[in-house]
């Protein structure tokens, strides 16, 4: 995708515009103190750091920060947002930044964007996560007939202990659908 | 009653010998634990990564559920993921009267009314302030005395709410341990990340975080946890294999409980190492 898709995008998505505007908003009184880098456990597996991504972002350098791994290695762990010095809610600022990147560039982070939906999907359908159908569907959506293999021998550890059950999907509207239907008119 | 409880997904699946073993340790302390009937999932972390309404009507519908049955009771969970997201949706209900009315209109239709007055309580919160440390070591015999215990944390336990113990330095585990007679491991990783999410999709994130966690707790006999996510991780990247128990797994076998009722076979990781120790 070049450079130029990426900058116009979020212009012709306004929920996902509306989500990085607010996402700005959390993180605007940050001081660039290095804090939050320094505290995360993830930071030497990001290609940008946390300070300089949430500076990419307050400058509206909007196309460097989804070029970054950076918000998709949050492990949510929680320890910036305790030590920033301005308090700023850096977690869900990270998750926040999830939530656009899944809608803005869905094929850029498939393989997350899939599995979150998987799971969603799960909810509204059962209320609670069936893990062995969540992962089903996950693999087969993602329609990559390697990526199952490194999960295999972690499967088959479980079902040695009888953990993950194969029940049979049911059909049916859903138990949580119409929870999900009312939250998602009035989120319009 | 004493307790509502919500186990959570994890622990009807791969965390089950967590759900055990909370159940049977309460059963041996006096603790009454009552389902919340009918709960549904709280949104794990996908909720709000997905839609951030969502991830306050999820777990708000399970508080909602809790107030209608048993108004004032304490909600126990044993899940750190479930513990943050029913406890910061118990935050923005009472403190947002514009979310919490847009909350209550989803519900509406179900019956359901939420106003955010029963607490939210980790396990590790009710089980180190609620005066358990006293009977185990009443039951304990000297079974696990030689033993050094290292206390792994995580994080959503402790962050961003700290309200039971230090969010960096945490220590409410040391009590109920030295109660069993086992010695603490001294170290200063416990409240470190294991990569939780992450190291599902990224599995060399898992290996290299938790390789460094057990690195720290070499000295030790054993690893105690209290999150399945934490399990998993610590369970499944290994370097060299080291028992890793649910606390109420450890405290319950101390107290002559039976492994197969705290679940001990269902571990991963080969705990037979700790179980000896305990009642046969
Ligand atoms: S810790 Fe807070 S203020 Fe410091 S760089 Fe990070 S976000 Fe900015
Ligand atoms: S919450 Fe996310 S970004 Fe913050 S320190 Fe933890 S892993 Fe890093």
């Amino acid at each position: 995708m070049a450079l130029s898709d990426v900058r116009e995008k979020p212009a012709a998505r306004p929920e996902a515009a509306r989500r990085l505007e607010q996402v700005k908003d959390k993180v605007a009184a940050c001081i660039q103190c290095g804090t939050c880098s320094a505290s995360c456990p993830n930071a030497e597996f990001m290609d940008m750091t946390p300070r300089r991504m949430w500076r990419a972002l307050l400058a509206g350098r909007v196309e460097t920060v989804f070029l970054s791994q950076t918000f998709i290695l949050c492990a949510s762990c929680y320890m910036c947002t305790l030590r920033c010095p301005r308090g700023l809610p850096l977690t869900w600022a990270m998750a926040g930044l999830k939530q656009a990147a899944f809608s803005l560039y869905p094929d850029r982070f498939r393989r997350s964007a899939l599995f979150y939906r998987a799971f969603m999907d799960n909810i509204r359908q059962y209320g609670r996560v069936r893990e062995m159908e969540m992962m089903t569907r996950y693999f087969l959506a993602l329609k990559h007939p390697l990526v199952p293999l490194g999960y295999t021998s972690m499967g088959i550890r479980l079902m040695a202990k009888h953990k993950l059950h194969l029940r049979l999907p049911s059909a049916g509207p859903g138990r949580l659908a119409p929870l999900f239907d009312r939250a998602g008119r009035q989120e319009g | 009653m004493d307790y509502l409880y919500y186990p959570g997904c994890s622990l009807e699946g791969t965390a089950m010998e967590y759900d055990r073993s909370c159940r049977a340790l309460s059963g041996a302390l006096g603790m009454a634990l009552v389902e919340i009937s009918d709960w549904t999932c709280c949104g794990a972390t996908a909720a709000r990564c997905v839609d951030e309404l969502l991830s306050v009507v999820l777990p708000a519908r399970n508080l909602a559920l809790a107030e209608k049955t048993d108004p004032g009771i304490d909600i126990l969970v044993p899940c750190s993921a479930c513990y943050l997201n029913l406890e910061t949706a118990r935050e923005t209900i009472r403190t947002d009267p514009v979310m919490r009315n847009r909350v209550n209109q989803i519900l509406a239709p179900d019956n359901l009314v939420v106003t955010g007055s029963n607490r939210v309580r980790h396990l590790l919160d009710v089980l180190s302030r609620d005066g358990a440390a006293d009977q185990v070591a009443a039951r304990a015999g000297t079974n696990m005395a030689d033993l050094v215990i290292a206390p792994y944390y995580g994080c959503q336990c402790l962050r961003p709410f700290h309200e039971f113990d230090d969010p960096e330095l945490p220590r409410s585990m040391d009590r109920l341990i030295r109660a069993t007679g086992a010695q603490v491991l001294e170290w200063d990783m416990g409240g470190t990340c294991c990569g939780a999410a992450t190291a599902t999709t990224r599995p060399g994130v898992g290996q290299a975080l938790v390789g460094q966690i057990l690195a720290g707790a070499k000295d030790a006999d054993a690893v105690v946890t209290v999150c399945p996510m934490c399990q998993m991780n610590l369970e499944r990247f290994q370097p060299e294999p080291v028992p890793v128990l649910y606390l109420p797994q450890f405290l319950g076998l101390a107290m002559g409980l039976s492994s197969k009722a705290l679940g001990c076979g269902l571990n991963l990781s080969d705990v037979r190492p700790v179980v000896i120790r305990g009642a046969p």
